[in-house]
């Protein structure tokens, strides 16, 4: 898309900044759609300048007339106001204008809406199938969220890996509630509903992590159930591909012990560590949990001192969550964190 | 055949004290009763809202935990919904629309107290959560399956059905005899063509209540089934379906904007006219408009659904109706200024209020073209931009038109005026505080923030807003206490307002302030749509 647009998103969301006199300073770092990073979000943006920039002008027009009508007739004068009940043409004026912009946002609405609903590798109207486009099943749980790649054989989560100028095709599930799967960046929300099976799409075009977040609201930790989308170029995708469909490797020492304690222990009740017998399903697959930045809902970061926080109360740190408290000793808590950061 | 006069027999009265307020079936004390009893709950329902900013007021807050903040919104939104403006609609309602259309009292006086009570016993019921094990926790607009009671264990849930129910009852009953009270009870010669503004945008609401409310019975009484008696209407793994929930839910909860907007629209085309001095610019555009708005209401639900997966088709069909609706509505805003225009303007805390409120309604208006762009939708639902649009609408919107009824309405009510220049310094503290507190929140919404959440990041650059909200939100609590101080000091010591402080136009004014219990002396005939102006001025009457 050009960048020569006379409506460009940054002096829009500039001039919105403006009239409420706040400016945008600190804002860099907002997961905002008027970044968009895929293809299909830019049409929205694009869309949105338009319509924002319309609708600016009739605020400014509307405000203009209204302040301008109170302070002129204010003035004093003697003599009563002309007892004016209407005026037929002015009224049909002020009924017509409104509905031709309308006719207007409709028509570009309805074209922006056809672009976004249907994914190009799916539309049977549309392009042909691409044989290059990625599947991805999302599944929503109270408050994480489970990423299945099928054709790859991959279960992760809360960490979404694409690669880049691919389309990818969602399957959307939910376990327990509705959520709403929403990368401001790359798509709008397609929301997530037991008992539907909903379907998103988009196609990034640039590399780089993406804040992603559960919009709908869905319990104690809605404010908690976020993601990160990853988009990499090819090579990175298929190494990141590589490292997650190999075996758990052969642990020694303090990561031993934790295996032991976690195979044997009331973890494999819940999570899955794939070639070995825990297979629960209830809370995330941990056989790469390592390779993750981010923990529980993408709300923590990934590393053993938060890890061991974690493991001897989650609920002090994500009050609500399903994971209970294990009352675990110490030294427990030290050889399972040890075994979860070797899970690479 | 002789006949005798004879006085009916009266029950007991009680003039004074509390017996007179418990027992009452006068339109006016019922009137008062609402207005009273809606405000209370208008200032528990801000308390809420404070408790909501300081907990946003700073990133990674721990000030409330997320079970507490849950309740809070959830209790807010129900509260300002069901419990203030509704009711407070209603209650100037019962005491103007009788007066209005030269009636001694509404229809059923008694059914309209049993209105009252049960609006009243419908909130203490649904507060009385809070002490027995925990108030309602879904949102105000109860989503499935998070209201199931594997998802909110608590009875919060059970009482939220049951608080509703109740005042809903209250409502229906309400409504009913508004309809049949304006369509009856008019003076002679008061055709509908000749109602005061007011009373047509009540007559529209009530129908709307009426033929909207049963969706949200149904649903509701299903959940109540649901939770209590297994049955799984919404539960997914036993053949229910969630959707069904929000498509009975919005199909209620669309009009029920309507009708928290429409009586407020009556608000303002009583109160521009009366202080520009000239009658209301296009009456039947003005009417009619709120007829189209009740039609079109009921036509649009799903465009609270967007992202549900609807097919393309469908979300454009419900696009295309909600457009619609802005056009009726502009009508109304084109029509307000041309009432403005070329009056003679007496500038007064009621005028200031109305103009405040067809300023904030204009970015209300068109923050919702902006939602009805489906591709928009995709991106800004459930996000701050919502909450900024809808607090345009029903704060900028129905709270200053209520503002404004309150200080045009005031001395007829009690005999004595507000202070203007008290009233002035509520407006514009509350403008600011207003401004300061919500429009941010379109800009939050677009820098990816979603509602509902208890805490956020500091990653993300929202701080510095979320604190210009919290302080905006305490501004207008000080511009409610300066309201508060105005009320109390205006009871005791105000200006005597006589019969008629504003030089209005419609028959409330021709009697005392307050009214008798009976209204008028002797039943006035009307000739015009300003039947008192024009007898004050013969030779500018209609």
């Amino acid at each position: 898309m050009s960048r020569k647009k006379i409506f460009s998103p940054q002096k829009i969301l500039l001039t919105i900044g403006l009239l409420s006199g706040l400016g945008l300073a600190g804002c860099a770092g907002s997961p905002t759609w008027f970044e968009p990073a895929s293809s299909n979000a830019a049409l929205i943006t694009h869309l949105g300048t338009i319509i924002f920039g319309i609708a600016i002008a009739v605020f400014v027009i509307v405000e203009s007339l209204l302040i301008f009508s109170v302070v002129r007739f204010s003035r004093k004068r003697d003599g009563e106001p002309a007892q004016i009940e209407g005026n037929t043409r002015f009224e049909i004026a002020w009924t017509a204008a409104p509905a031709l912009i309308l006719v207007v946002v409709f028509f570009l609405s309805l074209q922006t809406l056809t672009r976004v609903a249907y994914s190009p590798a799916t539309d049977p109207a549309g392009a042909p199938a691409s044989a290059n486009a990625l599947h991805v099943r999302v599944v929503g749980h109270q408050w994480w969220w489970e990423f299945d790649y099928p054709d790859q054989n991959i279960v992760t989560a809360n960490e979404l890996h694409v690669p880049v100028n691919t389309v990818v095709n969602f399957d959307l599930e939910s376990v327990d509630v509705i959520h709403s799967f929403w990368v401001p960046q790359l798509a709008g929300k397609t929301d997530v509903i037991p008992g539907h099976v909903n379907h998103a799409w988009f196609q990034a075009s640039q590399t780089g992590t993406f804040h992603g977040q559960c919009a709908e609201f869905c319990g104690t930790e809605h404010a908690l159930m976020r993601f990160d989308v990853v988009v990499q170029t090819s090579d990175q995708f298929q190494a990141w591909v590589t490292q997650q469909q190999a075996p758990v490797a052969t642990m020694t020492g303090a990561a031993a012990q934790g295996e032991q304690l976690f195979l044997n222990g009331a973890c494999i009740a819940c999570h899955t560590i794939n070639g070995t017998k825990a297979q629960g399903k209830v809370g995330p697959n941990l056989t790469h949990l390592a390779s993750r930045s981010l923990f529980a809902g993408a709300s923590f970061d990934n590393n053993a001192a938060n890890l061991k926080r974690w493991l001897s109360d989650p609920p002090a740190m994500k009050p609500g969550t399903q994971m209970p408290n294990l009352h675990l000793s110490q030294s427990d808590i030290d050889a399972l964190v040890a075994f979860l950061t070797s899970l690479k | 055949m002789t006949t005798t006069a004879r006085a009916l027999p009266l029950a007991k009265r009680y003039d004074t004290g509390i017996l007179r307020w418990v027992t009452t079936v006068n339109h006016k004390d019922i009137g008062v009763l609402y207005l009273v009893t809606a405000f209370t709950f208008f200032l528990v329902g801000g308390i809420e809202s404070l408790l909501i900013r300081l907990q946003l007021g700073e990133p990674n807050n721990t000030l409330l935990s997320p079970e507490a903040y849950n309740q809070i919104f959830t209790m807010h939104g129900t509260t300002m919904i069901f419990l203030f403006v509704m009711p407070l609609m209603a209650g100037f309602g019962n005491y103007v629309v009788p007066l209005m259309i030269g009636a001694r009292d509404m229809a059923f006086p008694r059914l309209n107290a049993l209105s009252y009570w049960l609006f009243l016993f419908g909130g203490l019921l649904l507060y009385s959560s809070f002490l027995l094990g925990g108030a309602p926790d879904a949102g105000w607009f109860a989503y499935a399956p998070l209201t199931s009671t594997q998802y909110s264990p608590t009875h919060g849930m059970d009482f939220w059905v049951l608080g509703i129910l109740m005042t809903g009852v209250g409502s229906t009953v309400g409504s009913l005899n508004f309809v049949v009270t304006i369509l009856n009870l008019r003076a002679p010669g008061m055709k509908m063509t000749k109602m005061p503004m007011f009373v047509w945008q009540q007559l529209v609401t009530s129908f709307i209540i009426l033929f909207a409310l049963p969706s949200l019975t149904v649903a509701a009484t299903l959940l109540f089934l649901q939770r209590n008696f297994s049955a799984p209407f919404y539960l997914a793994p036993q053949g229910g379906d969630p959707l069904l929930w929000q498509h009975l839910f919005w199909f209620f909860g669309h009009p029920e904007v309507y009708i928290l907007i429409l009586p407020a629209f009556g608000i303002i085309s009583e109160v521009l006219p009366v202080f520009s001095r000239k009658p209301i610019f296009g009456y039947s555009a003005v009417a009619y408009s709120g007829v189209a708005i009740g039609f079109l209401g009921f036509t649009v639900w799903a465009h609270h659904m967007f992202a549900v997966g609807l097919n393309p088709i469908a979300d454009a069909i419900f696009s295309l109706d909600s457009m619609i609706i802005a056009i009726p509505t502009s009508v109304k805003i084109f029509n307000w200024i041309a009432t403005i225009w070329g009056g003679k303007i007496n500038f007064k805390a009621p005028f200031l209020f109305a103009v405040g409120f067809i300023a904030m309604f204009i970015i209300g208006g068109l923050s919702g073209v902006s939602l009805a762009t489906v591709p928009i939708d995709f991106q800004v639902e459930d996000t701050y931009y919502v909450v900024a649009h809808l607090h345009y609408v029903l704060f900028g919107g129905s709270v200053f038109a209520i503002f404004a009824g309150i200080y045009y309405w005031f001395p007829k009510i009690t005999g004595r005026l507000l202070s203007d220049r008290v009233g002035k310094l509520h407006f514009w503290i509350m403008f600011i505080g207003f401004n300061l507190t919500f429009f941010p929140m379109h800009i939050l919404g677009l820098l990816g923030m979603p509602r509902r959440i208890y805490t956020y990041g500091s990653q993300y650059g929202w701080d510095t807003l979320n604190l210009l909200e919290t302080i905006g939100a305490f501004i207008i609590a000080l511009s409610i206490l300066t309201f508060l101080w105005n009320l109390f000091t205006s009871l005791r010591g105000g200006e005597k307002a006589g019969n008629d402080p504003w030089d209005a136009h419609t028959l409330e004014w021709t009697t005392t302030s307050p009214p008798p219990a009976y209204n008028f002396a002797a039943i006035p005939t009307v000739h015009s749509r300003r039947p008192f102006w024009d007898q004050k001025y013969p030779h500018l009457a209609d």
